[in-house]
């Protein structure tokens, strides 16, 4: 039967098992969305691209599956670049549809042309523009294929007008072979054998996990190691969740704003182990000094990764939980002859010295609520029940440091672009993924007002996303910097105009609470988490505080300023 | 040290964009840049010479790989190649040293492709040394006009019989 170019798109969508889809309609993709009304795909409209994009990645991050996008021509095309970049940076499986003028305008400057391609082009794992109708289901097919296999990464797919209207035959391809990618998903054995011998004569490891661990699956594979050998476990912001945040072994996150313990892991530890990393100047600080001492295993799946910042003894290209599992195979003979642990009993004793030496720690006050005390509480009261999102800031490092991850995937964050306005719109997508979940958005002032338009999305779906805005007054982790590193010349960096967020909230029909009395913070946290609806909390915290541990940048993880 | 990659990708309308992209992206440096389809009408064939640390260049190839559209990329100097590239002058050719040139010409084995009263047009290939030392004899002339075509490699065939 011919199908025109929207039902084969909407059919193929079917194809690939997607059910939810967030968008924003306009003059190209009108078709598509006439076609839309006839299928029984959630399709959630959210307020401005930008959020749809955000929204799919959280669903996505949430789940392990590929958030859908469709946008219009143009400036909904254009919209989504933030969001493409952000999911690109952090290797989150999107698919992004967006409309395009007729394919006889295109290069005519036509209205609400643009060439999105073009400018998606290096914030893309791939894209395509669809001339033809007869490609439009194996691309489609392609693009799924592209993102979610390999590192997964946004695939943008650009339709014009005329091709979704056009009519051709339907058939969905069953394979799908793409000459020029193969992505390697085995290790190397001879690779893993000598990892196993590294390890076996190791006196002080240390297990470094990211954010493939989290993509990949491969946490309990990384639990079972750290625990088997009693190795301790340090991880990027990307990798929190990898392994239970309660666990002895774990010494917080290492880098800018990790832990004394990670960091003096790191600069004292004879070799990493690095599952799913990719070394970012964050995570490291300065690479000359760092793990000065130590031989490096770096498992990832992307051969770009490895010997890109660091030199490298042993890469393993793979995914992170067959690398793992291919460990263990080799290391359960080992371990059946010799109680590898034991051989690290010092080391782990070093390393609990520098956890009770500087433990994460802030000063409390009567007067005042400070922000890390907030996220504290939310922890105590959830007891990491909960999928944590954030913005970018202070707020996000308070979130990644005093708040613990058990499970992957319960902390979603824009890690490698640093987006400030990520954090609303991934919650939603959050909570459409897991309506029975509680969702909690750990924001500030400044970035929440970055997309703060998702509020009408959020109630108008019922979503009961949780916001808390640590609200200090200042863009904070720029304001820390100009305190710290440029004579505390605080230049654009006050905000003390924000509009009043209770209101605000009434405005958009959610819940609001202030919140500005340290005596307070149980009751309306416990209120906000039990409510059924889409809450604010505003909570005024102490203005000038400060995220600490902080390694300057530049200098290497062992120059830590502290409390 | 200048490298010589050769590149086989999908020929279709954006990989030139995705593989200039990806270097001036990432700040890679090209030195020259050539392509054209192969015999497969389907695939081109690039050429791409860069300059960059082992390290650097490491990185350029995986990256390559990582494209979509790229299906291969050899190192040509890790492989027994033979490299050239073509190059058109428009020289400076009065009476005066006209058989000079013509004797550059001879010793270069170039080719006189165009002649007018007071230039002549010559086509020369070679490796790049043999082009920048033909360039460099040909400047005391004047040369008006130049454009070279960049590197293109191929492997050598075995010198054993099976």
């Amino acid at each position: 039967m011919k199908l025109n170019g929207a039902q084969i798109l909407l059919e193929s969508l079917k194809q690939e098992e997607v059910d939810t889809i967030f968008g924003f309609p306009g003059g190209s993709v009108i078709g598509l969305y006439h076609e839309l009304s006839n299928y029984s795909f959630n399709h959630y409209l959210v307020r401005h691209e930008q959020g749809a994009v955000h929204g799919a990645d959280g669903y996505a991050r949430a789940t392990g599956k590929a958030g859908v996008v469709f946008v219009t021509s143009g400036p909904g095309a254009t919209n989504t670049v933030t969001g493409l970049a952000t999911a690109f940076m952090d290797s989150v499986p999107l698919v992004v549809f967006s409309g395009q003028v007729p394919t006889q305008l295109i290069g005519n400057d036509a209205f609400q042309e643009v060439d999105i391609v073009g400018i998606s082009r290096p914030c893309t794992k791939h894209n395509y523009l669809v001339k033809e109708i007869k490609d439009l289901a194996k691309v489609v097919k392609e693009a799924f294929y592209i993102a979610r296999s390999g590192r997964p990464g946004p695939v943008l797919v650009d339709l014009p007008k005329d091709v979704m209207a056009a009519e051709y035959e339907f058939s969905y391809p069953k394979k799908v072979h793409i000459r020029s990618y193969n992505p390697n998903y085995e290790p190397n054995t001879k690779q893993v054998r000598k990892a196993v011998d590294l390890i076996s004569k190791a006196e002080k490891p240390l297990i470094f996990a990211g954010g493939g661990v989290i993509t990949g699956g491969a946490h309990e594979e990384l639990t079972w190691l750290a625990r088997e050998l009693q190795i301790p476990v340090t991880a990027s912001m990307m990798g929190l969740g990898g392994f239970p945040g309660n666990d002895p072994l774990w010494l917080g996150m290492l880098g800018m704003h990790g832990t004394y313990a990670a960091n003096m892991a790191v600069n004292s530890t004879d070799l990493m182990i690095s599952v799913g990393v990719r070394f970012d100047d964050r995570a490291t600080g300065k690479l000359e000094t760092f793990a000065p001492e130590a031989k490096l295993i770096h498992v990832d799946i992307d051969p770009t990764s490895i010997r890109k910042n660091v030199n490298v003894d042993i890469p393993i290209v793979s995914d992170c939980r067959r690398a793992l599992q291919a460990l263990r195979n080799e290391l359960t003979p080992i371990l059946q002859n010799e109680n590898l642990a034991d051989n690290y009993a010092s080391w782990r004793e070093r390393v609990k010295g520098w956890s009770e030496e500087n433990p994460l720690t802030y000063k409390p006050s009567e007067t005042s609520i400070k922000p890390q005390q907030v996220v504290e509480k939310l922890y105590e009261l959830t007891q990491g029940e909960a999928i944590v999102t954030t913005e970018v800031g202070q707020n996000q490092m308070w979130a990644a440091q005093h708040f613990l991850y058990h499970k992957p995937r319960s902390w979603i964050s824009s890690g490698g672009l640093g987006t400030m306005g990520y954090g609303f719109p991934a919650a939603i997508g959050a909570q459409i993924a897991y309506p029975d979940k509680l969702v909690i958005d750990i924001a500030g002032d400044g970035s929440i007002q970055m997309n703060i338009q998702e509020l009408a999305t959020a109630v108008c779906y019922g979503l009961p996303v949780k916001i808390i805005i640590l609200n200090n007054t200042y863009l904070g982790m720029v304001r820390q910097w100009q305190d710290l590193f440029y004579d505390k010349n605080y230049c654009a960096t006050c905000m003390d105009q924000s509009p009043d967020f209770v209101k605000l909230a009434q405005a958009y029909g959610a819940e609001g609470y202030f919140l500005d009395k340290p005596g307070d913070i149980d009751e309306v946290l416990t209120k906000a988490i039990n409510s059924k609806n889409t809450v604010i909390v505003e909570v005024a915290v102490e203005k000038e505080e400060n995220v600490y541990p902080m390694v300057p940048a530049g200098a290497g993880l062992n120059q830590m300023l502290l409390v | 040290m200048l490298r010589t990659l050769s590149v086989l990708v999908e020929n279709e309308p954006a990989v030139l964009s995705r593989v200039s992209g990806l270097f001036s992206g990432r700040g890679f440096n090209i030195e020259s840049l050539n392509v054209a389809p192969t015999l497969d009408k389907n695939i081109s064939l690039m050429t791409i010479v860069t300059d960059g640390e082992e390290q650097i260049v490491e990185q350029i190839i995986k990256q390559l790989r990582k494209l979509i559209t790229v299906i291969k990329v050899v190192d040509m100097n890790e492989v027994n190649c033979v490299e050239r590239e073509m190059v058109l002058l428009k020289v400076n050719a009065v009476e005066d040293y006209r058989a000079e040139i013509l004797r550059i010409v001879d010793i270069f084995r170039c080719k006189v492709v165009d002649v007018s009263p007071a230039e002549l047009c010559l086509e020369a290939t070679g490796d790049k040394d043999k082009i920048d030392a033909l360039i460099n004899l040909l400047q005391r002339f004047g040369i008006k006009e130049i454009a070279r075509t960049g590197a293109v490699a191929m492997r050598r065939g075995l010198q054993t019989e099976r």
